[in-house]
């Protein structure tokens, strides 16, 4: 059982690296980007469990590790 | 009394922690390797900075689940004393002792220098010789010391004088020039700058020292803070 897991920051944390890339983009001729949030993928093998298992088992470690729930917000797909 | 600095793969403060309290202030102290089952001998915890865990996932995301931070956890509960130094206030507020999180600075960048810190609130264990309002200079040295928190969580921390030190001149875009927090029993404290490095007068700065001295002064010193 494969999952992925996207972890973001909360709407209300400043992101100065999206920002920074947000510049970067406008500078590279996209003037039209204009917002840019940074966060992270996490690609996982839960190897031999049922689904219901690893949607379980991914919430508690999105909970327990993989999300800051103070500064960031997380989702997943099994795939 | 007795010091314990904890060490992490990738703590690399520890030493100038062992320096100030071992031959600047003559204290006993040990160096506590992460693996440890016990911490009762220890009346003072400090959590020293570096790049615990290569700072892998989250700065300080990865130690809450190390041994020591199990027992600190235990050591906090009995009223005992944890202060946490930069990479040990990341720490902290990973492992849920301390409110709110440490996220990169604002401006992206790493910065090194020396700040004006203005001490907010003295009646807690580590600042009980400081005066409010008094200003030290201490050494900063880190890329993620912007101090965020819950606006509700905030209001409680400000009723309750959890907010212990705050930049003169903010270098690193916290919320309310935040440097340093307690919880709400003051007996843990997380400060981003490094009082370690300014320990002595003859390198320079011994304004740091009067944070050590603070917690002496409460095991040891006459009157113990109310």
């Amino acid at each position: 059982m494969k999952a992925k897991v996207y972890v973001t920051l909360k709407n209300s944390i400043a992101d100065p690296q999206g920002n920074a890339i947000r510049g970067a983009l406008n500078k590279k001729g996209y003037k039209n980007v204009e917002d840019v949030r940074i966060g992270k993928l996490i690609e996982i093998d839960l190897g031999d469990i049922s689904k219901e298992a690893a949607e379980k088992q991914l919430n508690e470690m999105c909970e327990k590790l993989l999300a800051n729930t103070v500064i960031e917000k997380y989702e997943f797909e099994i795939i | 009394m007795k010091f314990g600095i904890i060490v992490f793969p990738g703590s690399n403060c520890d030493i100038d922690c062992y320096h100030i309290l071992k031959d600047v202030l003559k204290k006993d102290v040990d160096y506590v390797w992460h693996d440890v089952d016990n911490l009762d001998k220890y009346d003072c915890i400090v959590i020293p900075g570096g790049f615990s865990y290569g700072d892998y996932l989250r700065c300080g995301a990865v130690a809450q689940f190390s041994k020591a931070m199990e027992q600190v956890k235990l050591h906090a509960e009995k009223g005992k004393l944890v202060i946490g130094i930069c990479n040990g206030f990341q720490i902290l507020t990973e492992a849920g002792l301390l409110p709110g999180a440490l996220v990169r600075n604002k401006n992206l960048k790493f910065i090194c220098d020396t700040v004006s810190l203005q001490v907010e609130n003295n009646s807690t264990p580590f600042t009980n010789l400081c005066k409010v309002g008094q200003i030290i200079d201490i050494p900063i040295a880190h890329g993620e010391g912007n101090y965020v928190v819950d606006e509700e969580i905030l209001e409680k921390m400000k009723a309750n004088n959890q907010i212990m030190f705050t930049y003169k001149d903010n270098p690193n875009g916290s919320l309310l020039n935040i440097a340093g927090v307690c919880n709400e029993n003051k007996n843990v404290i997380g400060m981003m700058p490094h009082p370690e490095r300014a320990g002595e007068a003859l390198l320079g700065n011994s304004d740091g020292l009067v944070i050590f001295e603070s917690i002496i002064n409460y095991f040891e010193g006459g009157a113990k803070n109310e």
